[in-house]
C-alpha cells in the first residue's frame, strides 16, 4: 500500500500516502519558523511573569511589575491634573470678566474652552457654534439668558430647565393649548411678531395682534418685544429664530408653548472647565 | 516514540483528542470569571432595569444600536476626558447579554444618560442630521410613532430572576403597573416605582404623552445609562485588577 | 429510514403550525409558518421520493459512486448567498456613506442589515462552501460515497433553513444582540440539530473511508465541525422569555458574558474562518496545482499548535474593557503565539507550489488560490499586531478592524472559495473546463482592485480615526469632536464602497462563467486555451 517515494521536482521522499491523487513531502518544517515560534513562547512566559496573567484558585497571579492598566490610567490622569495645578487654581479663582487681561490665562481658558465645548456642547449647539432648530446659535451676539460672562457661566454651570436647584427658568406659555388666546389671535400676534422683523405683513392682522401682544406677552418679551433675559424671554424684533422664522413654527410656538433643556454641567464637569467653556463660548458671540 | 499515525488512523480518537485540545483554553480562562471574587467591583447604586428600561433595552438591541455604538469606555486618558469614568463590570452586571459593542461608528453610550435633553432625543432620534449635521446615523422616526408592546413584562423579569438577578417578588408583581408608571408622574404607584428602582427617571419621555411609544422606552433606558454608581463611594484602589 | 424521516417533517410541519397559532409575538408567528411550509415541502419531496425511486445508477467507471448531486447544490447555495451578502455590504456601506439610504424604515436600518451582511457572508456564503466542500473533499479523500441517503439531504436543506430564519429574523428586529450568534433562541436549537446530523455524516464517511489514513483537509474539517459545535452550543444558552415567543435572555451577563462571546467569536473566525478554510486548502491546492504537499511534519504541528492556541486568544477583542486585565494578557500572549502556527498553514499552502509556481501565470483558479493564502498569511500577521495591547489601544472601536477583517474575509475566505467553486462546478457539471478562463481572469483582476481599495481606504480611516480620538493640542485638551471625525472618514466610506461594487461586479462575473459552465458551454474563442480541470482529465 503506502509506499514511500521521491518526488522528482524536489528530490524530497514522500510520506508514501496518496489520497485522490494528494501526496505528501516529508520535508522537515522550516527552521525559521520553529525558532520563531519557539521565541513568540519565549516572551510569553517572560510577559506572564511580569504582568498579571494565570488565574489561581481564589486569586490570580499579579506578576512583578505590579502593573494595573486602571492605575495606569489614575497615575497619567493625575500627573495632568498636577501639571495643570496651577493654572487651574488660578482660573478658578480669577474674576471672569477680568480673565482676558490676563493672556496667558485667556489663551489657556479658550483653548481647553474650544476643546470642551467640541465634546460636551456641539452635538446641541453644532460644531460652529451655529446651533440648531430648537437649540440656540452662540455665534450671533443675541442672548437668550444675557451674554456677559457671568451670565453664560451660569446658564452653563445650572442650565435652564435641567434638574439642578439653581436652574434658569422661565417657559413661552402654550396660549391656544391652555386656552389662552382663541386660534385667530394667535394667527394675528404671530403676524404682529413676524412684522417686527419683516415687511409687507398683513397690516390689518398686525394692528389685532399688536393689541394681543402688549396684552399678553409684553411681560416677558417687554414692551419693545426687545426681550428679557430674566425670563429667558428672546428679542422678538431681529431676524434671529432659534426655533424658526417662518409663520407655522411661530404659531406653533404661540398655540403650544417652548420649554426646551439646556442640562447642567455642575456634576459633569470641574469648575475649572466650566470656567473654560464660558469664556469660549462669551468670545463666540463677540461678547456683550 | 509516539507516532502521530496512531491518531490518524482512528477517526473518534483524533475527534477525543480534538476536543480535549480545544476545550483547554475556554475552561482556564472563563470559569475563574464566575468565582475570582475581584472580577466584579463592589460598589453601590447598581441595580436591575426598571421594566420601561428594560423594555427599550430591548428595542436598543432589537435595532442593533450595538453595531455602531459600544458601551463601554476604557481606562485610557481621552476617553475618560470624552466619555466619562470608565466602565465597571459592576455597571453591567445584569446586563443579559452585555452590550460592550466593538466598534465606534458612533460614540460610546456607557454614560450618556444625563448628557442631553429628552427633547434632544427625540429630536435626534427623529432625524439625526437635524441636530447633528455631519452624523451617519439612520434615522428611527418609526419609534415615536410605534406604542411600545411587550407581550408579558413579568415573564421578562421572571426570566431574569431564574438567571440570577435579584428581581423580588414585589418587583415582578408590580412589573406591568410600573411600565407605564415610570412615563406617568401622576400615576399611585410613582413612589412605590422609586423605591424599587431608585433613580429611576419618571417622566414622559417622547414628548407625547397620549402614547407611550417605543421611543419613551428607548429614552427611558438611555437616559439611566452610566447614572447608577455611586462613584463617590468607589475605591478605586481595590479594584485595579 | 425514509418513513422515519417523513415522520419527521409531518412532526416539524405541527410544531411549526402550532408555534405559529400559539404566537405571542409576530416574529413566531412568521418564522412557526416559515418551518410548517419547509417541513411540509420536505414531506412532500419525501414522499414522491418514496413513490418514484429507482435504484442508484451505479458508476459505470468502477470507481466509488460519488455523491456529487449534493456538492452542485452546495456550489449553487455558495453561489447564491455569496452575491446576496456582497450586495447586502456594498449597501450598508453606502449607508455608511450616504445615511438617507437607511430610508427611515424598521426594516432597512443599518443597525439590522449589518448582522444580515455578517450573517450571510460568514455563514451563508462561508458555511455553504464549507459544507460543499467537505462533503467533496471527504468523499474522495477517503475513496468512498458520502454517508448516508437523506442526512446529507437533511443538513443541506435543514441548513439553508437555518439562514433564512436568521436572515428574515434580523430584518424582522429579531436578535439576541451578540455578534455573530445573532439568531434567536429557537434558530439556535435547530441549528443544534443540523449540525449534530452534520457531524455524524462527515464521521460515518470518515469510518467507512478506504484509505488507512485520515488526509489533513479532514482533520481541519473534523476541527472546525466539532469546535463550532462546542462554541455554538456554550454560547447560545439563553432563557426564553416564553416558549411561543422569539425573545430570549442570554444566561450569561456582563463581563462573563462578554469573554463568553468573544471566545466563541474569536474561535468562530479561528474554526469556522480559518480551520474549515484550511480544510479546504489543503485540498484544492495540491489538487489544482498538481503537486505534493510541502511538509507533512508542518501540518501536524500547526494542526494542533493552531486548534490549541486559538481557543485562548479571544480577549483581544476585550483589550482594555472591564475584562480583569490578567484574561487580556492571556489572549494578548496566545494571539503572538499564534502567529506561526497560522503561518504553518500559509508555509503548506504556498510551498506546494514549488516546482509549479508557472501555473500563477497560466491558470487564473490557481491565482485565487495563492493570492487567498497570501492574504491569509497577512491577515494572520496583522491579527496578532493588532493584539498587542498598545496597538489595540489605537485599533480597537476603528475602521482598522474592520480592514482587517475584510482582508482576511475577501482575501482569505472569499478568495479561496471562489477557487474551490471554479475547480468544483467542472466536476459536479461533468464539463471538461471552465466556460471561460479569460473571466476568471477578469473576475480576480476586478475584485482584486475592489479589496485593495477596500482595505486601505479602512486602513487609512481607522488609524486616522484612532488618532483624531486622542489628539491634544498644545495645551493638552482633546482636539477633537466626535462628530468631526465622522466628518473626516465620509471620503473613505465612499471609497470602500465603490471598492465593494467591484467586488459585487466580480462575484456576478462568477456567476456568470459558472452558469455557463453547467450548461455545458465552452467560449469559442477560447476553446483550445482552456484549462482541463484535472480532476475531470483524470476520471475521463
Ligand atoms: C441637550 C442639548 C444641549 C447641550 C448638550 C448643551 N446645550 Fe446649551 N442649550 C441648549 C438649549 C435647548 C438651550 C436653550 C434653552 C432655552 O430654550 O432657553 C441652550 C442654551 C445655551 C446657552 C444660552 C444661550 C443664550 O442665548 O442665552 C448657552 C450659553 C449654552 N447653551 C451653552 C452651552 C454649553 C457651553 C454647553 C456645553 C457645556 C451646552 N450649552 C450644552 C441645549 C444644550
Ligand atoms: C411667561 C413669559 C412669556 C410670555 C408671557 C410670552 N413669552 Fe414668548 N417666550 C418666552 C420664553 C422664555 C421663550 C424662550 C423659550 C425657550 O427658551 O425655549 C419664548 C419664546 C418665544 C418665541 C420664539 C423665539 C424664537 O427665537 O424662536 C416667540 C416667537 C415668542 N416667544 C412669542 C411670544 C408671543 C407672541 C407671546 C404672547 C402671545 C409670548 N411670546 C408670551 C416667554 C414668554
Ligand atoms: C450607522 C451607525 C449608527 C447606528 C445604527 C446608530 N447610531 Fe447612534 N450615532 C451614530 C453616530 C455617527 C453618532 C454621532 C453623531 C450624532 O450624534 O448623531 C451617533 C450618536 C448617537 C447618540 C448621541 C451620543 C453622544 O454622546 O453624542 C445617541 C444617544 C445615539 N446615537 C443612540 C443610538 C441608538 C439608541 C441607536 C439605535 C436605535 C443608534 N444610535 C444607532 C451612529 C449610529
Ligand atoms: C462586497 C463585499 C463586501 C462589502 C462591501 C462589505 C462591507 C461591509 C461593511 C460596510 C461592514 C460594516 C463595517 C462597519 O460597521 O463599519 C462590514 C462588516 C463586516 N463584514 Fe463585510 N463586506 C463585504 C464582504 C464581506 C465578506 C466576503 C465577509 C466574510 C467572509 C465579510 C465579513 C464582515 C464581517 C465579519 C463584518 C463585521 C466586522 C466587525 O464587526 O468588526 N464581509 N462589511
Ligand atoms: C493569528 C490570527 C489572528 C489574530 C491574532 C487576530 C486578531 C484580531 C484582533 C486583535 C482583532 C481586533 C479585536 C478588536 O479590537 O475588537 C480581530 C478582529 C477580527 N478578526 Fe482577526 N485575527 C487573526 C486572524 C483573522 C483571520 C484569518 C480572519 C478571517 C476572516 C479574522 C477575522 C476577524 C474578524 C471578523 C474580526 C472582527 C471581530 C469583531 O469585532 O466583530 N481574523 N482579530
Ligand atoms: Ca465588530
Ligand atoms: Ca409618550
Ligand atoms: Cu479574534
Amino acid at each position: 500500500m503506502s509506499k514511500v517515494e521521491k518526488d522528482e521536482l524536489s528530490g524530497v521522499d514522500t510520506t508514501g500516502h496518496d489520497w485522490d491523487g494528494i501526496k505528501e513531502l516529508d520535508n522537515p518544517m522550516p527552521r525559521w519558523w520553529l525558532w520563531t515560534f519557539y521565541a513568540t513562547i519565549i516572551w510569553s512566559i517572560g510577559y506572564w511573569v511580569v504582568y498579571p496573567a494565570w488565574p489561581l484558585v481564589s486569586d490570580y497571579t499579579k506578576g512583578v511589575f505590579g502593573y494595573s492598566s486602571r492605575a495606569e490610567l489614575h497615575e497619567e490622569l493625575a500627573s495632568v491634573e498636577e501639571g495643570r495645578a496651577s493654572i487651574t487654581t488660578e482660573l478658578v479663582n480669577a474674576d471672569l470678566a477680568d480673565v482676558k487681561n490676563n493672556p496667558q490665562l485667556y489663551q489657556f481658558a479658550l483653548s481647553g474652552g474650544r476643546s470642551n465645548y467640541a465634546v460636551n456642547c456641539s452635538q446641541c449647539h453644532g460644531s460652529g457654534a451655529q446651533g440648531a432648530p430648537g437649540f440656540p446659535n452662540l455665534n450671533d451676539d443675541d442672548w437668550l439668558w444675557g451674554g456677559s460672562v457671568d451670565a453664560i457661566y451660569q446658564t452653563i454651570k445650572y442650565g435652564i430647565r435641567s434638574d439642578h436647584d439653581e436652574t434658569r427658568t422661565g417657559e413661552m406659555p402654550a396660549f391656544l393649548r391652555d386656552e389662552i388666546l382663541e386660534k385667530d389671535q394667535v394667527s394675528d400676534v404671530a403676524e404682529y411678531v413676524l412684522s417686527l422683523s419683516q415687511e409687507g405683513r398683513d397690516p390689518e392682522a398686525v394692528t389685532r395682534g399688536a393689541e394681543v401682544y402688549a396684552n399678553e406677552c409684553a411681560s416677558c418679551h417687554g414692551e419693545n418685544a426687545r426681550g428679557n433675559p430674566e425670563f429667558g424671554a428672546p428679542n422678538l424684533t431681529d431676524a434671529i429664530w432659534f426655533y424658526g422664522g417662518d409663520k407655522q413654527t411661530i404659531v406653533n410656538t404661540i398655540a403650544n408653548g417652548r420649554a426646551n433643556v439646556m442640562p447642567a454641567w455642575d456634576d459633569r464637569l470641574d469648575e475649572s472647565v466650566i470656567r473654560q467653556i464660558s469664556l469660549y463660548v462669551h468670545s463666540l458671540g463677540g461678547g456683550k | 516514540m509516539f507516532s502521530h499515525k496512531i491518531i490518524e488512523k482512528n477517526s473518534i480518537l483524533m475527534l477525543v483528542l480534538t476536543l480535549i485540545v480545544v476545550s483547554i483554553g475556554g475552561l482556564i480562562e472563563i470559569v475563574p470569571l464566575f468565582y475570582l471574587e475581584s472580577t466584579i467591583e463592589k460598589v453601590k447604586g447598581v441595580r436591575p432595569y426598571s421594566p420601561l428600561e428594560l423594555a427599550g433595552r430591548n428595542i436598543y438591541i432589537r435595532e442593533g444600536c450595538y453595531n455602531c455604538h459600544s458601551q463601554m469606555i476604557r481606562p485610557l486618558r481621552d476617553e475618560a476626558e470624552r466619555y466619562g469614568h470608565y466602565s465597571l463590570a459592576a455597571e453591567s452586571m445584569y446586563d443579559h447579554p452585555f452590550q460592550w459593542g466593538s466598534k465606534r461608528t458612533g460614540p460610546d453610550l456607557a454614560r450618556v444618560g444625563g448628557r442631553y435633553s429628552d427633547e434632544w432625543h427625540v429630536t435626534h432620534m427623529r432625524n439625526p442630521q437635524s441636530v447633528v449635521p455631519e452624523s451617519v446615523m439612520p434615522a428611527y422616526s418609526f419609534l415615536e410613532k410605534t406604542e411600545l408592546r411587550v407581550p408579558d413584562i413579568t415573564a421578562d423579569l421572571v426570566a431574569h430572576r431564574m438567571m440570577g438577578v435579584p428581581y423580588s417578588d414585589e418587583m415582578i408583581e408590580n412589573a406591568k403597573a410600573d411600565l407605564k408608571a415610570q412615563v406617568d408622574p401622576d400615576a399611585d404607584n410613582v413612589d412605590g416605582l422609586l423605591a424599587r428602582y431608585p433613580k429611576a427617571q419618571v417622566r414622559d419621555f417622547d414628548g407625547n404623552p397620549k402614547l407611550l411609544s417605543e421611543l419613551d422606552a428607548l429614552i427611558a433606558y438611555l437616559q439611566m445609562l452610566g447614572t447608577l454608581v455611586d462613584f463617590t463611594s468607589y475605591e478605586p484602589e481595590q479594584n485595579n485588577r | 429510514m425514509n418513513l422515519l424521516w417523513i415522520a419527521f417533517s409531518i412532526i416539524g410541519a405541527i410544531v411549526g403550525l402550532l408555534l405559529s397559532a400559539k404566537a405571542v409575538d409576530q416574529g413566531m408567528m412568521i418564522h412557526g409558518m416559515t418551518f410548517a411550509i419547509a417541513s411540509v415541502i420536505a414531506a412532500y419531496a419525501l414522499i414522491s421520493q418514496h413513490y418514484n425511486s429507482r435504484p442508484a445508477v451505479v458508476d459505470q467507471s468502477g470507481g466509488p459512486d460519488y455523491n456529487l448531486a449534493i456538492v452542485k447544490y452546495g456550489v449553487i447555495a455558495s453561489m447564491f448567498w455569496g452575491v446576496v451578502g456582497f450586495l447586502v455590504g456594498v449597501v450598508i456601506a453606502f449607508q455608511l456613506s450616504f445615511p438617507v439610504l437607511n430610508l427611515d424604515l424598521p426594516w432597512t436600518t443599518f443597525g439590522r442589515l449589518r448582522p444580515l451582511h455578517t450573517s450571510a457572508v460568514i455563514f451563508a456564503f462561508g458555511g455553504n462552501v464549507l459544507l460543499a466542500t467537505s462533503f467533496h473533499v471527504v468523499q474522495r479523500t477517503c475513496r468512498t460515497r458520502l454517508a448516508g441517503t437523506f442526512s446529507p439531504w437533511f443538513v443541506f436543506w435543514g441548513y439553508q433553513l437555518f439562514i433564512v430564519l436568521a436572515a428574515s429574523g434580523y430584518v424582522l428586529g429579531i436578535t439576541q444582540g451578540k455578534e455573530y450568534a445573532e439568531p434567536e433562541w429557537y434558530v439556535d436549537i435547530w441549528l443544534t440539530l443540523v449540525w449534530v446530523v452534520y457531524l455524524m455524516v462527515f464521521l460515518a464517511t470518515l469510518w467507512k473511508r478506504q484509505e488507512k489514513h485520515i488526509y489533513v483537509a479532514n482533520w481541519f474539517y473534523l476541527a472546525f465541525i466539532i469546535t463550532v459545535a462546542m462554541l455554538h452550543v456554550v454560547n447560545a444558552l439563553a432563557i426564553p422569555v416564553s416558549l411561543t415567543g422569539v425573545k430570549s435572555y442570554s444566561l450569561f451577563a456582563g463581563v462573563q458574558s462578554a469573554l463568553t462571546q468573544w471566545w466563541y467569536g474569536h474561535n468562530a473566525v479561528g474554526f469556522f474562518l480559518t480551520a474549515g478554510f484550511l480544510g479546504i486548502m489543503y485540498y484544492f491546492i495540491p489538487k489544482r496545482v498538481n503537486r505534493p504537499v510541502y511538509s507533512y511534519r508542518l501540518s501536524i504541528i500547526h494542526f494542533w499548535a493552531l486548534i490549541f492556541l486559538y481557543i485562548w486568544a479571544g480577549p483581544h477583542h476585550l483589550h482594555y474593557t472591564a475584562l480583569p486585565d490578567w484574561s487580556q494578557t492571556l489572549g494578548m500572549t496566545f494571539s503572538i503565539m499564534l502567529w506561526m502556527p497560522s503561518w504553518g498553514g500559509m508555509i503548506n499552502g504556498l510551498m506546494t507550489l514549488s516546482g509549479a509556481w508557472d501555473k500563477l501565470r497560466t491558470d487564473p483558479v490557481v491565482r485565487f488560490l495563492v493570492t487567498s493564502v497570501a492574504f491569509y498569511g497577512m491577515s494572520t500577521f496583522e491579527g496578532p499586531l493588532m493584539s498587542i495591547k498598545e496597538v489595540n489601544a489605537l485599533s480597537h472601536y476603528t475602521d482598522w478592524t474592520i480592514g482587517h477583517v475584510h482582508s482576511g474575509a475577501l482575501g482569505w475566505v472569499a478568495y479561496i472559495s471562489f477557487g474551490a467553486l471554479y475547480f468544483l462546478a467542472p466536476v459536479v457539471w461533468k464539463r471538461k473546463s471552465l466556460y471561460s478562463d479569460k473571466l476568471v481572469s477578469w473576475h480576480f483582476w476586478i475584485s482584486t482592485i475592489g479589496i485593495l481599495l477596500y482595505i486601505t481606504a479602512m486602513w487609512v480611516s481607522g488609524i486616522m480615526q484612532g488618532l483624531m480620538w486622542r489628539a491634544y493640542d498644545a495645551f493638552g485638551f482633546l482636539e477633537y469632536s466626535f462628530s468631526e471625525t465622522v466628518e473626516a472618514m465620509h471620503p473613505f466610506y465612499v471609497i470602500r464602497a465603490l471598492g465593494g461594487v467591484l467586488f459585487l461586479i466580480g462575484s456576478l462575473i462568477m456567476v456568470y462563467n459558472l452558469w455557463r459552465t453547467a450548461k455545458g458551454d465552452v467560449r469559442s474563442e477560447e476553446k483550445d486555451e482552456l484549462i482541463l480541470n484535472p480532476e475531470v482529465a483524470v476520471a475521463r
